[in-house]
């Protein structure tokens, strides 16, 4: 049956193209509202378990809020110029969308650098996630969301050797649109991660 | 040498234990046997390029049943050992399971017959039948729906390769810890526990995604929500609650695996790990999860009713918002599971309240098919037969629920055998039924030929009976207080005669299983007989009556526009037309097949292989496969064409002649 059927680059394509563009984004949505519940689980893990310290250190000696005010500003400045990158898209300004991606990229990879540095670190002194359940139930939850940034990372340079092949197509622009709720849900849960774990955690 | 292959040596071939090596010997006898017949007839390439890479949501759903009756057969077979073991393990006679292996039977049961055979089955029947009674053309995302099969596959395989290498799960089908823990669980039963639900959940979600997204977006032209056919309804619902629940098992599990493999503390019993986390969690999935299965269940039985029953169904309204309660009521029960587990009594009053209104909405759904069978020219067909055994075996499962909802009553019969008895009432009663009507209601559409009445309605009473007779006497034990999970227990406790009563019930509906085979295999050889010719066997009313039988590859040649709720039987006999036939065909968008999907499931099996066995290289090297496969599809932007419409004529065209010869 396939021999027989051929390409047909016709009117409708266009049409077919929004139709797409609408399920997809909508398909989107709804994955990142099953991944925030999957974030809430390991937020009541979090909340169930961080008081455990079991005779180690809690949050308050471990924790230190500067080096997490640079992280979060970081994060949140990558979602200010992940916006300035849509907004050069919907301008059809390939170079822009490119700039303004590796900007991203780059605040991205500084948090994620940040997170490393300051998980090396609590591991080097002994303070991995086996030494008690609220450090468990710590690097669970924050290494969670680092996990989902390099995942958007990673899908952010695949994306952006996209735009740089083919230019603002129509499915390139679907998938910098998906890429941006991601972004943007990852930078709200970090907002809650960040007063959850740290802010409450050391007040 | 050791450091190549992890924790894999030959002592994890279970040569010395006689039961594993005559059960792994069927199951690679079958498989090499069904290899070979593949071979000798040449269908590699056909299988490849028709099935294997196929996007088109029937194939994908007939797969997913062939796999799930596969799979009925191993989880029966274990169920017949455990009901073999308890009527012969009395006094001095030990029985031929040791305990062990034993216990790796009833975990094996579980989870074989909830996710890779009821999950199956539902997921196969919406695959098939979801786009075809909204008017579309496919899924929303079909590369992801091939996807999902094959993750699912992956968890199928998974599971049944432990039987050969290495051993299962020894800790009960919800995997409670700290039992599972690496300190009480050491070998790899556990690991393939998590493996195998872990990697086909990830598929579950996706599909959940896929057929939301697809009711909501593809509907055709003037199919409101309060015009979907009900199934179309209750998938809608079962999807929610995927999307919902899933995730949270996915959290359990994963939890879970830091902790065996990373030396995390969730759910130790030291360094302030908490087991209630785990047990709450894996619940808060787990009874969203058995309404996942009934939902659709209490739709199939809704559109059965109706079509034999040859009236609309009564109450449509009140069985939307009957569904839609239950929905929303599944996630804040699940406490029900463990009231003995010390929540107090003001919390388990709460879950026994809301436990208890569940049976309310359920109630209203057993009256309207009561009335919509009241006065009608009932057609007993074999899915009729399935039908009302559920609702009176429904409603006996249903009030022992409620009983077990009451938590005073439920410290008496915590994990007493009644509890297995109660849910195996609804789930044989209510899932197992409705994919017997369905298969039968719907091989038709799927097939194009009709299945065998006869086998179908000995079936029916095989399994009836056989039910009656194999889970009452559970009913009895709890209350002696024999215990589930067992293996042995003394004469004096009384339970020998009870017990020897449900393994004759368990013969019996080994008979009912073995006319469900024949009926497929009879139905098989009799198919040129029993073709359906008209696309409407049934005198149908929903819109997958309205094209023919196998549908075309495309579905619908025109997509209809309906303007009632029961558009295929007002186009019959109101004269409403669905189909403008003025206008010409026009040109048909339809996904490529691709093997991506395949491709994925492939790696994603050796990845959780190298993780039940510490093989880290093929860890790594599977995951940068799968990696490699995700990048080539989305850098592939060709992944779509158009049928011209001059192929659509001249399909449809012999269509036409086919129908007009009948």
């Amino acid at each position: 049956m396939t021999s027989q059927i051929t390409n047909n680059h016709s009117a409708h394509h266009h049409d077919h193209d929004t139709e797409a563009t609408s399920k997809v984004v909508f398909g989107f949505w709804v994955y990142i509202m099953s991944d925030c519940i999957l974030f809430s689980c390991f937020f009541a893990s979090y909340a169930v378990l961080h008081a455990n310290v079991f005779g180690g250190p809690g949050p308050k000696e471990l924790f230190d809020l500067n080096y997490v005010m640079i992280e979060t500003f970081l994060l949140l400045t990558s979602s200010f110029t992940y916006g300035l990158a849509t907004l050069a898209m919907t301008k059809e300004n390939k170079a822009q969308v490119m700039l303004w991606l590796f900007f991203t990229f780059l605040l991205g990879l500084g948090f994620i650098g940040m997170e490393i540095n300051e998980f090396h670190h609590l591991i080097i002194e002994g303070n991995g996630p086996s030494r008690s359940a609220f450090l468990s139930s710590f690097f669970g939850l924050v290494g969670l969301h680092g996990l989902h940034v390099t995942c958007g990372l990673i899908w952010m340079a695949l994306l952006m050797v996209q735009v740089y092949k083919r230019g603002l197509t129509a499915i390139v622009k679907r998938k910098l649109s998906c890429l941006s709720l991601f972004w943007h849900f990852l930078d709200i849960i970090w907002i809650f991660v960040f007063t959850v774990v740290y802010l409450m955690g050391v007040m | 040498m050791i450091d190549f292959l992890g924790k894999l040596t030959w002592d994890a071939i279970p040569i010395h234990e006689p039961p594993a090596v005559i059960a792994g010997a069927m199951m690679i006898g079958g498989f090499v046997f069904l290899v070979a017949l593949v071979t000798y007839f040449k269908k590699w390439g056909y299988l490849w390029s028709e099935w294997f890479t196929s996007v088109d949501h029937k194939r994908i759903g007939i797969m997913y049943i062939i796999i799930a009756i596969v799979m009925l057969l191993r989880g029966f077979a274990d169920a017949a050992l455990m009901r073999t073991q308890q009527a012969i393990s009395v006094g001095s006679n030990y029985g031929f399971l040791p305990p062990d292996h034993y216990n790796q039977i009833f975990t094996a049961h579980g989870v074989i017959m909830i996710f890779f055979v009821a999950m199956p089955l539902v997921i196969g029947l919406m695959n098939i039948i979801i786009p075809l009674q909204i008017g579309a053309r496919d899924v929303a995302f079909p590369f992801l729906n091939s996807l999902s099969f094959w993750l699912f596959m992956v968890g199928m395989v998974l599971m049944m390769l432990s039987l050969v290498v290495g051993s299962f799960a020894t800790t009960g089908w919800v995997n409670y810890a700290p039992l599972s823990e690496k300190a009480y669980s050491p070998g790899v039963g556990v690991d393939y526990y998590i493996w195998a639900l872990q990697i086909s959940g990830i598929g579950t979600t996706i599909s959940g995604i896929n057929f939301f997204v697809t009711i909501i977006k593809m509907r055709c032209p003037g199919m409101s929500l309060m015009k979907m056919p009900v199934f179309v309804w209750t998938a809608l619902c079962s999807n929610v609650l995927i999307i919902i629940s899933f995730p949270m098992m996915t959290a359990a599990i994963a939890l879970l695996t830091l902790d065996r493999y990373l030396g995390f503390h969730f759910f130790t019993d030291t360094a302030g790990g908490n087991p209630m986390l785990y047990v709450n969690l894996i619940w808060a999935w787990g009874h969203p999860e058995v309404y996942i299965l009934i939902l659709p269940a209490f739709g199939i039985f809704s559109e059965v009713t109706s079509t034999f029953s040859r009236k609309p169904l009564f109450g449509y309204a009140t069985m939307v918002y009957a569904t839609v309660s239950i929905t929303v009521l599944s996630f804040v029960v699940w406490l029900h599971h463990f009231f003995t587990m010390g929540a107090g009594a003001n919390v388990n009053a709460f879950f026994g309240i809301m436990t208890t209104i569940i049976a309310i909405p359920t109630g209203v759904k057993i009256f309207n098919w009561l009335f919509t069978m009241f006065r009608g020219r009932i057609w007993f067909s074999a899915p009729m037969y399935f039908t009302i055994g559920f609702i009176i075996t429904f409603s006996i499962g249903g009030m022992t629920g409620v009983l077990l909802a009451v938590p005073g009553a439920d410290f008496v019969l915590h994990n007493s055998l009644f509890v297995i008895a109660h849910f195996h009432n609804v789930i044989i009663g209510g899932v197992v039924f409705a994919c017997m009507a369905a298969l039968s209601f719907w091989c038709p559409k799927a097939l194009g030929f009709k299945m065998n009445e006869g086998f179908g309605k000995a079936s029916f009473w095989f399994w009836l009976v056989g039910f009656y007779i194999a889970f009452m006497p559970l009913y009895v034990l709890g209350f002696m207080g024999a215990t589930r999970r067992i293996s042995h227990y003394d004469y004096s406790t009384g339970w020998h005669p009870l017990f020897v009563i449900a393994f004759v019930g368990m013969l019996i509906i080994a008979v009912g299983i073995a006319c469900q085979v024949l009926q497929i295999l009879v139905s098989i050889i009799k198919a040129k007989q029993n073709q359906d010719y008209t696309g409407d066997p049934w005198d149908g009313r929903t819109l997958e009556w309205a094209t023919s039988s196998p549908p075309p590859f495309y579905n619908f040649a025109r997509i209809p526009t309906i303007s009632t709720l029961e558009p295929h039987w007002d186009a019959k006999h109101n004269g409403i037309p669905i189909f403008d036939e003025s206008k010409p065909y026009e040109d048909i968008h339809m996904p490529r097949n691709t093997g991506i999907g395949a491709l994925i499931g492939l790696f994603a099996f050796t990845l959780g292989f190298g993780l039940i066995w510490y093989i880290w290289w093929l860890v790594a090297a599977s995951g940068l496969a799968i990696f490699a496969c995700v990048v080539a599809r989305s850098f592939d932007h060709d992944i779509d064409y158009y049928v011209p419409a001059k192929e659509v004529e001249r399909i449809e065209n012999e269509l036409m002649l086919r129908r007009n010869k009948a």
